[in-house]
C-alpha cells in the first residue's frame, strides 16, 4: 500500500484565501433584537442581494470556462435556484452542517467557500478546495462544516442523517441541512433515512429542491405523488411547501424548520419549488428535449435575483446605480477566482496517492484517539 | 491462557472499545434488545445503554450511510450487517461513500469506522445467504477488508480495526462463532495489514484467510502423517495484503496452493497468485493451484452443498498435485 498521506487536514481552504464579504456575512448574520427576522433590515436585504448575485456570476463564469475546456467532466449549474441557498443557509449558525448533491456550487459559495479555491477545484488544481481531486461534484470545506458534493443522487442522504445522529449523540444544539433534488424522492436512500430520522428524533432539515425535473424526466413521470411535502406525512414529518423564487419565502420556512430542529429535535422536510434555468449539466441544452422553450421564458419571469431587487428597488433601498456598483464588485471576486485558478498548479503527480486512506498503521494501534475532537 | 469462542472473543472487543472510547458505537438490525442475531453483542445494550447500541429497521443502505455521515463529524461508528450477504444493499455507502470521502474531499474527511457481520457460507442457507465477500471489497481503494479466522485474532484485529482512522470490513466466519480458542486476559491489538504464519513447513505454502484457516490446518495435520510439511499463511488482512508474507514462504517452499471460500474469478487467489509470479517465480517449482468455491450459486441440499465448497479433500487433491505427487490426471 503506498498511501502516503499522513493526517486529515484541517484548513484547505486557507490557501489562496480571499475574504469576499457579504457572502459570507449573509450566511451567519445575526440580526439586532427587534428586526423581522425573516425579512430582516436594509443592511441584510443588500447581503440576500449579494449573495444570490455572487452565485450567478460565478457560474456564468463557470459556463464560459467549461466552453473553454477550463473546466471538465460533469459540470451541474444552480442558475435560477439561488434564493434557495440563500435564503435557508442565512438563517443557519456557523456551527451547523450543511451537504448536498453535486449542483453543489451555489451552496457552497452561501457556505462562505472562498470563490477561488472552488473555481481553482473546478479547474482542477493543486489549490482546488479538494487539491484537485473532487471536481465540480465534490465541493467539501471541513473549516465551514460544508460536507459536500455527493455525486450518486440520494446517497447523501443517509449520511446527512448521520451528521444528525452524530449531533444528538453529543448532545448539541446545531442542525444539519440536508439539501436534494426532487427525483431524490424516489430513491430508497431517501426512505430509509427519514424514516429513521423521524424515529429518532434527529435535528434534520431536508430541503427538495423541487426543479422540476430529474434530468430530463419531469416530475409528475418520476413520482406517484406531485406534491412532494406531502412524502413527509409517511414519517410523520413536519412539512412545508414553499416558494422557492422568494428568498423571504424561503427564509420564513427555515426558521420554522431550524427552531424545530434546534429546540424540539424535530426533522422537517422543505420543498422549495424553484426551477433551473440552465441544462441538468453542462451537456444539456438550455431548454433540452423534455421542456418548452415558452416554460422556460414563464419562469424566467419569476427570476429570484430580479425579484428581490425589484422589492428593494419599490422601498427605496437600492437604485441602478448601486446594483451596478455591487455587480462590478461581485464580477471582480469571479475574475480574481478565475486568474487564481488560472495560474494555480496542476496537482503534484504524487499527490495521486495522498489522501487514500490516513496512516494508522501498527505504530499508531495504541494511540489515544482523544487528538481530534470533532467541532461539536 | 483463556479459551473462549470466537463470538466471545468478539464481544470482549467490542466492549472494551466502548469502554475506552465514548465516540464508539453499535448500530444495526437486532444488535439491542435481541443481544445481537448472532449473539455477537450479547449484553452490551444492557450496559452501555441505547445510546450506543443501536437497533435499526431495517434498511441496510440507511443505516450504512448513517454511520458513514457519523464518522464525517467525527463519532467511530461500528455498522454490523446482520450477513454481508444482506449487506449488498449498502455496498454504495461502503464503496461510493466510506472508500471515496477522504480522496474525493482533499484530505479533510476521514472515516473511522467499522462495518462487520458474517460472512461466507453456514449450512444449507442457499444461494442467497452463502456468499464470501472478501473479493468484492477487496478491490476498492480506499478501505480495509479483514477476516479473522480464530478467536484470538478475532479479538486483537477487531480492536485495531475500531482504533483505525479508515473504514475498516471485517468479515466474521459465520460458521467460526462457535469455534474455540486461546486468548489472553490482558489487552492485545493485532495490526492490521499483517499476515499470520500459523504453521511452519517446507514443503508446500497454502495461502488462506477467515474460515478456510480452519481447513488449512487440519490438511496441513493430515498430510504431515504423509511426511508432507506446510506452511499455513493467514493472511488475516485481505486489503492491504502482506505480499511479504506471502513471497517469503513460497520462496522457502517454492510451492503453493491458495486457499478461499469465495468463487473463482477475481478471487482472492487471483490476486495472490498474480504476486507470486512476480515476486516468486524463478522460485517456483510447479505452477499455483487454487482452491474454492465451485463457480455455481450455493445450493440447498446437503450433497451439492458440500460438493460445492471448498475443503480439506479438495485442498489435499491440490497440495499433492504441486508436489507431482497426484496421478496427474486433470
Amino acid at each position: 500500500m503506498a498511501n502516503k498521506k499522513t493526517q486529515p487536514r484541517g484548513k484547505p481552504a486557507a490557501r489562496g484565501a480571499r475574504k469576499t464579504g457579504t457572502a459570507r456575512k449573509a450566511a451567519s448574520s445575526k440580526r439586532p433584537a427587534g428586526a423581522d427576522p425573516v425579512r430582516g433590515d436594509a443592511a441584510l436585504r443588500r447581503e440576500l442581494l449579494h449573495s444570490m448575485l455572487l452565485q450567478r456570476r460565478f457560474e456564468e463564469r463557470c459556463a464560459e470556462a467549461y466552453a473553454l475546456g477550463k473546466i471538465g467532466g460533469f459540470c451541474h449549474l444552480y442558475i435560477g435556484q439561488e434564493a434557495v441557498s440563500t435564503g435557508t443557509l442565512s438563517m443557519l449558525r456557523p456551527d451547523d452542517y450543511v451537504m448536498t448533491t453535486y449542483r453543489d456550487h451555489g451552496i457552497g459559495l452561501v457556505r462562505g467557500v472562498e470563490p477561488r479555491g472552488m473555481m481553482a477545484e473546478l479547474f482542477g488544481r493543486a489549490d482546488g478546495v479538494a487539491r484537485g481531486k473532487g471536481g465540480s461534484m465534490h465541493i467539501f470545506d471541513r473549516e465551514r462544516n460544508f460536507l459536500g458534493g455527493h455525486g450518486i443522487v440520494g446517497a447523501h442522504v443517509p449520511l446527512a442523517t448521520g451528521v444528525g445522529f452524530a449531533i444528538k449523540y453529543r448532545g448539541g444544539d446545531q442542525v444539519c441541512i440536508c439539501f436534494m433534488g426532487e427525483s431524490v424522492v424516489n430513491t430508497g436512500a431517501f426512505h430509509e433515512a427519514l424514516n429513521m430520522a423521524a424515529l429518532w428524533r434527529l435535528p434534520m432539515i431536508y430541503v427538495i429542491e423541487n426543479n422540476r425535473y430529474g434530468m430530463g424526466t419531469a416530475l409528475e413521470r418520476a413520482s406517484s405523488i406531485v406534491n412532494i411535502s406531502e412524502r413527509a406525512a409517511s414519517y410523520d414529518m413536519a412539512r412545508a411547501a414553499v416558494d422557492g423564487q422568494d428568498v423571504f419565502a424561503v427564509r420564513a420556512a427555515t426558521l420554522e424548520a431550524v427552531k424545530r430542529a434546534r429546540e424540539e429535535q424535530r426533522p422537517t422536510l422543505l420543498e422549495i419549488r424553484t426551477y433551473r434555468y440552465m441544462g441538468h449539466s453542462m451537456s444539456d441544452a438550455v431548454s433540452g428535449t423534455y421542456r418548452t422553450k415558452a416554460e422556460l421564458e414563464e419562469y424566467l419571469k419569476r427570476d429570484p435575483i430580479t425579484m428581490l431587487r425589484s422589492a428593494m428597488e419599490k422601498a427605496g433601498e437600492i437604485d441602478d446605480a448601486a446594483v451596478a456598483k455591487m455587480d462590478e464588485e461581485i464580477k471582480a471576486v469571479v475574475q480574481d477566482a478565475w486568474d487564481f485558478a488560472d495560474q494555480s498548479p496542476e496537482p503534484p503527480l504524487e499527490s495521486l496517492y495522498e489522501d487514500v486512506m490516513v496512516d494508522t498503521t501498527s505504530d499508531s494501534l495504541d494511540m489515544s484517539n482523544e487528538s481530534e475532537e470533532a467541532n461539536v | 491462557m483463556p479459551i473462549i469462542t470466537y463470538r466471545d472473543a468478539l464481544n470482549q472487543a467490542l466492549r472494551e472499545e466502548m469502554e475506552r472510547d465514548e465516540r464508539v458505537f453499535l448500530m444495526g438490525e437486532e444488535v439491542g434488545v435481541y443481544q445481537g442475531a448472532y449473539k455477537v453483542s450479547k449484553g452490551l445494550l444492557q450496559e452501555f445503554g441505547e445510546k450506543r447500541v443501536v437497533d435499526t429497521p431495517i434498511a441496510e443502505l440507511g443505516f450504512a450511510g448513517i454511520g458513514v455521515g457519523a464518522a464525517m463529524v467525527g463519532l467511530r461508528p461500528i455498522v454490523e450487517f446482520m450477513t454481508w450477504n444482506f449487506a449488498i444493499l449498502a455496498f454504495d455507502q461502503v464503496v461510493n461513500s466510506a472508500a471515496k470521502m477522504l480522496y474525493m474531499s482533499g484530505g479533510q474527511f476521514n472515516i473511522p469506522m467499522v462495518f462487520r457481520g458474517p460472512n461466507g457460507a453456514a449450512l444449507q442457507l442457499s444461494a442467497q445467504h452463502s456468499q464470501a465477500f472478501e473479493s468484492w471489497l477487496m478491490h476498492i481503494p480506499g478501505i480495509k477488508v479483514v477476516t479473522p479466522g480464530t478467536p484470538y485474532d478475532a479479538k486483537g484485529l477487531l480492536k485495531a480495526a475500531i482504533r483505525d482512522d479508515n473504514p475498516v470490513c471485517f468479515l466474521e466466519g459465520e460458521m467460526l462463532y462457535n469455534t474455540k480458542g486461546e486468548v489472553p486476559e490482558e489487552e492485545y491489538v493485532i495490526p492490521l495489514g499483517k499476515a499470520d504464519l500459523k504453521r511452519e513447513g517446507e514443503h508446500c505454502s497454502i495461502i488462506t484467510n477467515g474460515k478456510m484457516v480452519l481447513v488449512a490446518m487440519q490438511v496441513a495435520d493430515t498430510l504431515a502423517k504423509e511426511g508432507i510439511n506446510c506452511d499455513v499463511v493467514d493472511l488475516r488482512t485481505v486489503r492491504p495484503m502482506d505480499v511479504e508474507a506471502i513471497a517469503t514462504s513460497v520462496r522457502k517452499t517454492n510451492r503453493a496452493v491458495v486457499l478461499e471460500e469465495g468463487w473463482e474469478m477475481a478471487g482472492i487467489g487471483a490476486q495472490v497468485v498474480d504476486y507470486i509470479q512476480r515476486d516468486c517465480f524463478d522460485y517456483l517449482d510447479a505452477p499455483v493451484v487454487r482452491v474454492h468455491q465451485e463457480n455455481v450459486p450455493m445450493p440447498y441440499a446437503k450433497n451439492l452443498e458440500r460438493a460445492a465448497k471448498p475443503d480439506a479433500a479438495k485442498t489435499i487433491a491440490a497440495v499433492k498435485r504441486v508436489m507431482y505427487l497426484d496421478s496427474g490426471e486433470r
